[in-house]
């Protein structure tokens, strides 16, 4: 981990170490604002925002920070950011914020950026945790963006809210997939996707951590 | 350093300081952009008073212009149980919403077929144009659909009979079926409909599978229940639990 390189630390996270695909966190939001390419963009550049500066502070502040109350702290440090983000949004682009509605809130209980501050912050300096930032934010943001891609393609017919299919509901000759706008068609995206990355980069198969064995005392069967 | 950092003092020190900063540049950002946002709080009803009666199309609607088409509108709040304009409450001010969930200021419905529970006593209009005769009226409002509340404005022409548009800016309907109340393919069908049976007070407007032309419109494919739903609160609110009585008075022959 110490000799990372900075290009490495941005970048890793995006394949190789993506949050979501190989850690599986953050799911839970990235089923609630995908539906639309716009929305998702969003969500990608508050989540950059807050990981980013989130990491940096906790960074900045390790060695002051008691360890018994460190994960109030990086919540605190966490909570204030998101609502900083939140009253811009409010202020500068209120459609937006309206779709996203709670769900920027909820980037608090975005485990990734606990997730980060924990594993990353506390240990490293402000400029490598910066980095980290940035980079777990843009592995995050590049799973939102392929889902959101597919989900208002398929679901809508558009593109950034750019009709590109025209609609039969229009008169035109698509028929909008519904159940791309609910969130299961998320989990069946990201769930393929992990696939994918996984047929790609084998060692992220995770091993059983047990093999069940063959029967060997034939009173147990019966 | 690290020896005290786990000290009872130091954990009081940092989390103290952490408070105080944070507070700061959280009441900060919120006093910084209030104006902005209740700016934009304000737009955002307005635009969609003005999108539900027809007068504004969505790409066009631009703080200036909003506002410029805003200034011809009068907000009078009216008595639902009279029908009176109800001059003593400042309509800037009304909250309509907050005084449905106000006893003192509202009532429980025993027939409810909106599915909103409690009916306020007063309502609010909004009239383009001259007040004793105005161009559109536009009145508020909301009910049931099947997951959601639906919130939306109905607008008439002056004839206070003939539906000059209806919009929903606010529900959370299936997407795709029960969510296509806010297509505006579909919306379009509402202009030139009548409200009211011909010479009566019964609201016959609604969606029907085969729609009679004069008052109906086609319901949407795969929701029934968001399409009952619509059709329920849009005849409550023209009704004479709702806006009838107000409505009655710019009616002729009736």
């Amino acid at each position: 981990m110490a000799t990372e390189k900075p290009k490495e630390i941005v970048l890793n996270p995006i394949f190789k170490n993506n949050p979501i695909a190989l850690q599986v966190l953050g799911v839970c939001s990235a089923l609630a604002v995908t539906t639309s390419m716009n929305v998702a963009v969003v969500m990608t550049l508050a989540v950059i925002f807050v990981l980013a500066l989130s990491n940096t502070f906790v960074s900045l502040i390790r060695n002051y920070i008691p360890s018994s109350i460190r994960i109030i702290v990086q919540i605190t440090i966490i909570a204030s950011l998101v609502i900083v983000v939140d009253q811009f949004l409010k202020a500068f682009a209120y459609d937006i914020s309206r779709q996203l509605s709670v769900f920027v809130g909820l980037i608090i209980t975005n485990c990734i950026i606990l997730g980060r501050a924990e594993a990353y912050a506390m240990q490293n300096g402000p400029g490598m945790s910066f980095i980290d930032g940035v980079g777990n934010a843009l592995g995050y943001g590049v799973v939102l963006l392929i889902v959101g891609f597919f989900r208002e393609l398929f679901g809508s017919g558009s593109l950034f809210g750019v009709q590109l299919m025209t609609l039969t509901s229009d008169g035109g000759w698509y028929v909008a997939n519904g159940m791309m706008l609910l969130p299961p068609s998320a989990f069946f995206i990201i769930g393929l996707m992990i696939w994918a990355i996984r047929s790609w980069y084998p060692d992220q198969v995770e091993h059983d951590e047990f093999k069940i064995q063959a029967n060997t005392k034939p009173r147990e069967v019966l | 350093m690290s020896k005290n950092k786990d000290s009872i003092k130091n954990v009081f020190t940092v989390a103290f300081l952490l408070c105080l900063v944070c507070s700061v540049i959280v009441s900060g950002a919120a006093v910084a952009l209030k104006d902005r946002q209740d700016a934009n709080q304000v737009h955002n009803q307005r635009t969609n008073i003005l999108l539900a009666a027809g007068l504004i199309e969505p790409r066009e609607a631009t703080f200036d212009r909003v506002n410029e088409l805003f200034n011809e509108i009068h907000i009078r709040v009216v008595d639902l149980r009279t029908g009176e304009f109800a001059e003593d409450i400042n309509a800037e001010e009304f909250e309509q919403l907050r005084a449905a969930s106000d006893p003192e200021r509202s009532q429980r419905l025993e027939e409810d077929p909106a599915g909103i529970r409690r009916l306020e006593n007063y309502g609010l209009v909004y009239l383009v144009g001259d007040i004793d005769n105005p161009d559109r009226i536009i009145i508020p409002v909301r009910g049931a659909g099947l997951w959601s509340t639906l919130h939306g404005f109905l607008a008439l022409e002056s004839d206070a009979n003939t539906i000059a548009g209806l919009g929903f800016h606010d529900h959370a309907e299936t997407p795709g079926l029960g969510g296509e109340v806010d297509n505006p393919n579909w919306l379009r069908q509402w202009p030139g409909k009548k409200v009211y049976e011909e010479g009566t007070k019964n609201p016959r407007l609604g969606l029907a599978r085969n729609p009679d032309p004069d008052h109906e419109v086609d319901t949407l494919a795969g929701a029934t229940l968001t399409a009952r739903g619509v059709t329920n609160l849009l005849q409550f609110w023209t009704g004479e639990r709702g806006y009838g009585a107000f409505l009655t008075k710019y009616r002729e022959g009736v």
